[in-house]
């Protein structure tokens, strides 16, 4: 791998502190953002709650392979984000780079994969106004793949910022953020696929 | 690369991975075991992966105690809510 002169912040390299990855205003979006899911997953069981036969019912229908097959999907880029900052830290840009592509292609697939588990349900006509169970699946799953399609947004911004020489402070912490952004896209379908798919 | 992995990271990894396997197991599994036990160690390993990615991919156990707290507390609250609706709801 190609060493580079990109220097690494300061900030990054001084690991022993305590330290806001990314800054502030991230973390509040961030913090903001998976407590409106929270609200979204009780929702979810609440409902379950009042028609537990019909949402296992429907529950049985999903394909849950297509689920784990996304999680293993969305792990993997996660690894490859993790790794994406550490060879920026390490001044690798070109392993970074690479990192940041891999991470998006995983994103696609998930994308390709969602679009079968989709067009299955739609075939046999469970659709959002089928009932209560198909319009959260629905509604809860299109949310994630909505945050997941800005999230390939941010990883090529980040693919941009590593091309560059010598970022400053202000796109060092875009870079962690960033990662922390699609680390949440990861986070929340870690609790979204064994809520809906698994949870009976 | 391989410097590159030489991160707790790494071995995280494997845990979630692992811990996804467990899941995908007790939450395909047919028959006549207990679908609710099944369902409350699904939830729980859910938050212990949670809880490991802001650990250690977002790095949130090097961040200021508020931060860290704030989300442990997330983790530990909407786990135990989500338990108390599945059981009790």
């Amino acid at each position: 791998m190609q060493s580079t002169t990109t220097q690494p912040s300061p900030l990054l390299a001084a690991t022993k502190t305590k330290r806001i990855p990314g800054e502030e205003g991230v973390w509040i979006f961030i913090l903001g953002d998976i407590s409106v899911f929270a609200v979204f997953f009780t929702y979810y069981l609440v409902q379950r709650g009042k028609h537990v036969e019909l949402f296992d019912l429907a529950q049985a229908t999903l394909n849950k392979n297509f689920g784990a097959v996304n999680t293993v999907f969305l792990l993997i880029s996660s690894l490859f984000v993790v790794l994406a900052v550490r060879a920026m830290r390490a001044a690798e840009r070109i392993a970074a780079q690479r990192l940041i592509v891999g991470a998006f292609f995983c994103g696609v697939a998930f994308i390709i994969v969602k679009t079968f588990e989709y067009s299955e349900r739609i075939a046999a006509k469970q659709i959002p106004t089928t009932n209560g169970f198909y319009l959260l699946y629905f509604v809860l799953t299109g949310l994630h793949l909505f945050h997941l399609i800005i999230g390939l947004g941010v990883l090529t911004t980040l693919f941009f910022l590593a091309r560059r020489t010598g970022l400053s402070k202000h796109q060092w912490a875009f870079f962690e953020g960033g990662a922390c952004f699609w680390h949440m896209v990861d986070l929340l379908w870690l609790v979204l696929f064994p809520l809906i798919f698994l949870v009976r | 690369m391989t410097a590159l992995l030489r991160t707790p990271a790494t071995a995280v990894w494997v845990v979630l991975i692992t811990a996804t396997a467990v899941s995908w197991t007790l939450g395909t599994q047919h028959g006549t075991h207990d679908h609710k036990l099944a369902s409350v160690i699904i939830l729980l390993i859910a938050f212990i992966k949670v809880r490991l990615v802001g650990m250690y991919f977002m790095e949130l156990r090097e961040a200021p105690n508020v931060l860290r707290g704030l989300f442990e507390a997330y983790c530990l609250i909407v786990c135990t809510l989500l338990l108390g609706v599945f059981l009790f709801g």
